[in-house]
């Protein structure tokens, strides 16, 4: 509300819509994260490791996993829902696809999340059953699965060379393979959110389902496909994961849940839905990503990196992600 | 929502009195989800009791009650924001933080326990205070509010305990975790416990007088409070309630404060049920999800405006006593994350009939 009367204020080249401002805030967080990163390494060691292209790209390829699950995950948080599934369905793709293996393993992967991401789109859309709930049940309900499948041991099955290709490789010795696979979610993402009325459909029931509904839109449908995308995705990362440390493990989605939370949310994507801009998540991600590694890097105990991790979300958020007084 | 609070009756004017059956349906409507609950923790305790080869013994009831007590608090925090329509995902995080000053203070002379657990008590509700406050001067969304600060008290309880470890008082730990009789024998109450008055209630856990003392000097009052109604008022409809001019921002700290108070509670218990104090994160994750399940099983609706924290404690009951039965039948313990999932599923799938009697398609919306 006032900041609409700011904006207007401002030089039109310091105009920033209430959009954009997250993706530059973050960003330039991202720049300070760097920043302080290698003043503490010129400090320590005398030299600047963190503005090497090889540290940088090697940190885009590690972030790539969070990425896709961020990718899928903000889909489905821009309908104002979210999905608490993606730990246990990021491991069972995981493990099935290792199951499996041969030329099929990565379909295999990818199908098991998209099957999953289905169930919890009818219960959400057609059971209307709320979606932090339904999603927490197909959590427990997959890790029964996985624990009774494995017999709860890491199992013994390796990932398929593909697998391994798609998250370790690097063409020319450079550019990663996991980067360019994010990339290519990153775009069918964008043209999803951007060009097609499946995308405009979901800016719209994130903003009023009822509206919605009754512009014509089949809201059941478009949840369906949503938690389909963000189950697909998260299938897509247990591949590329288990591709990278060469075979699954128990708990190995446990880490990607929260972080991509955050991503999406420091990002400036709504938490109810209806607004965010996929760049952002974009940028979010690699301020998670960054932040953990700088953290690594000066040896920060995990008591301190929880505790920076929290004052940087609340921080960030504080700048940009506050929400309207209600005024009736 | 606004059709369960108003009959259709209450619409039209009152030319014939209201027949005698249609108040009381209505209450029992409002009462369903409470109710389910409650019945079906009767019947999955009694089939638990049933087949258990020591049924029906104070030991397996105090061994029950001491299970079920850091869940049930966990999840009566978690009410108070949702019935907001917010969520508070630091619960569990604040169970563990407390439960490790708990470690550290609850030990010594009687004077410096006391204290230590006032320490405890302040400390839960200074934690919720701040989610409040993040919530209600940052204007951040509750969840992710409290996303970002439990990863804070989850830093906080790591530098007070980067290992499992401390000591709390042993006579308190014993005494609260056993029946009334063992509590007043270990403090020289009432004869040693063995006061003829006390008999008939001497078998009764300890943990649950207290979670039935919780209830009714902390619960029960601040629903009656405008305080608690304007928690109430949030839930159904936010905007409403402003412009009712119901105290908002001081309904809402005090939510989130109540909230930290009952989480630090819970980690006070666990702390002197363990004698330990453990900075372990994905426990303090397992609480906060099972919390949200004990929630919904209890009848409260995540949207805010309905429910109590005496469902949600039926709720974590029921949960627990899932995992008992799984027990007695030797259910292999690979297959109880299976089965308690399908549960929850099944159990949060049957609000899903309601559907079928929705008469206007966009009331299934929000």
């Amino acid at each position: 509300m006032s900041r609409t009367a700011d904006t207007i204020m401002a030089p039109r080249i310091l105009r920033l819509g209430s959009d954009d401002k997250p993706v530059v805030f973050a960003a330039g967080f991202v720049l300070l994260i760097l920043l302080v990163g290698t003043g503490y390494t010129l400090y320590t060691q005398g030299s600047a490791p963190l503005l090497q292209p090889q540290y940088l790209l090697q940190q885009l390829q590690v972030g790539s996993f969070l990425g896709i699950v961020a990718a899928g995950l903000m889909v489905v948080i821009l309908l104002g829902h979210i999905d608490l599934s993606v730990p246990w369905t990021l491991t069972a793709a995981a493990m099935m696809a290792t199951a499996v293996g041969g030329p099929w393993a990565i379909p295999a992967g990818i199908g098991l999340g998209l099957l999953v991401g289905i169930v919890n789109g009818l219960g959400v859309a057609y059971l209307r059953v709320p979606s932090m709930i339904f999603t927490l049940g197909m959590n427990a309900v997959m890790r029964g699965l996985m624990v009774a499948h494995t017999g709860g041991f890491a199992p013994q099955t390796a990932a398929t060379d593909l697998m391994q290709y798609l998250a370790v490789a690097r063409i020319g010795g450079m550019i990663p393979v996991a980067l360019l696979v994010w990339l290519a979610v990153s775009v069918a993402v964008v043209a999803i959110l951007t060009r097609t009325t499946l995308g405009r459909g979901i800016y719209a029931i994130g903003n009023r389902e009822r509206a919605a509904y009754l512009s014509g839109i089949d809201t059941n449908r478009v949840i369906l496909i949503a938690f389909a995308l963000s189950g697909a995705a998260a299938g897509l990362a247990g591949v590329l994961l288990a591709g990278y440390s060469t075979k699954a493990y128990q708990g190995m989605g446990d880490a990607y849940l929260l972080p991509a939370i955050a991503a999406v949310v420091i990002g400036g994507t709504n938490i109810l839905g209806g607004r965010g801009r996929y760049i952002g998540t974009l940028v979010g991600v690699i301020l998670i990503v960054l932040l953990n590694s700088v953290l690594s890097i000066m040896q920060m105990p995990e008591a301190g990196r929880q505790i920076i991790y929290g004052c940087v979300i609340i921080s960030m958020l504080l700048v940009y992600g506050r929400g309207g007084r209600v005024t009736g | 929502m606004s059709d369960t609070v108003l009959p259709p009756a209450a619409a039209e004017p009152h030319e014939k009195t209201r027949r005698w059956g249609e108040g009381l349906s209505l209450r029992w409507l409002q009462h369903a989800g409470i109710l389910g609950a409650i019945a079906l923790f009767v019947v999955l305790y009694l089939f638990y009791q049933l087949n258990h080869p020591r049924g029906f013994t104070g030991q397996i009831l105090i061994q029950n009650a001491n299970e079920v007590f850091a869940l049930a608090l966990v999840s009566m925090a978690q009410t108070v924001p949702v019935l907001m329509a917010g969520l508070d995902l630091s619960v569990g995080a604040v169970m563990t933080l407390v439960g490790c000053i708990a470690s550290h203070l609850v030990a010594g002379s009687p004077g410096e326990i006391a204290l230590g657990i006032a320490a405890c008590i302040v400390a839960g509700a200074a934690c919720g205070f701040a989610n409040g406050c993040v919530v209600v001067y940052g204007r951040i969304q509750p969840i992710i509010a409290t996303l970002a600060t439990s990863a804070i008290y989850m830093g906080l309880a790591l530098i007070l305990r980067p290992t499992p470890g401390g000591k709390v008082h042993e006579d308190l730990s014993w005494a609260v975790t056993s029946d009334l009789r063992e509590f007043a024998a270990t403090f020289g109450l009432f004869d040693n416990g063995e006061a003829a008055w006390l008999q008939p209630f001497a078998w009764i856990p300890v943990p649950l007088v207290l979670l039935a003392m919780i209830i009714l000097l902390v619960w029960v009052p601040f629903t009656r409070s405008v305080t608690g109604r304007t928690v109430y008022a949030i839930g159904s409809s936010e905007g409403a309630a402003y412009m009712s001019g119901l105290p908002i921002n001081r309904a809402k700290l005090a939510a989130f404060t109540l909230a930290g108070l009952f989480a630090g509670l819970g980690g006070l218990f666990l702390a002197l049920q363990t004698s330990s104090g453990n900075a372990d994160i994905p426990q303090a994750g397992a609480y906060t999800l099972n919390s949200i399940a004990a929630v919904v099983i209890g009848g409260t609706s995540l949207l805010g405006g309905t429910g109590s924290a005496i469902g949600s404690m039926i709720g974590a009951m029921v949960l627990r006593t899932i995992s008992f039965n799984f027990r007695i039948f030797d259910v292999a313990p690979l297959l109880q994350p299976l089965f308690e999932g399908l549960v929850l599923l099944a159990a949060v799938s049957l609000g899903g009939l309601k559907l079928l009697r929705t008469k206007n398609k966009l009331e299934v919306f929000r």
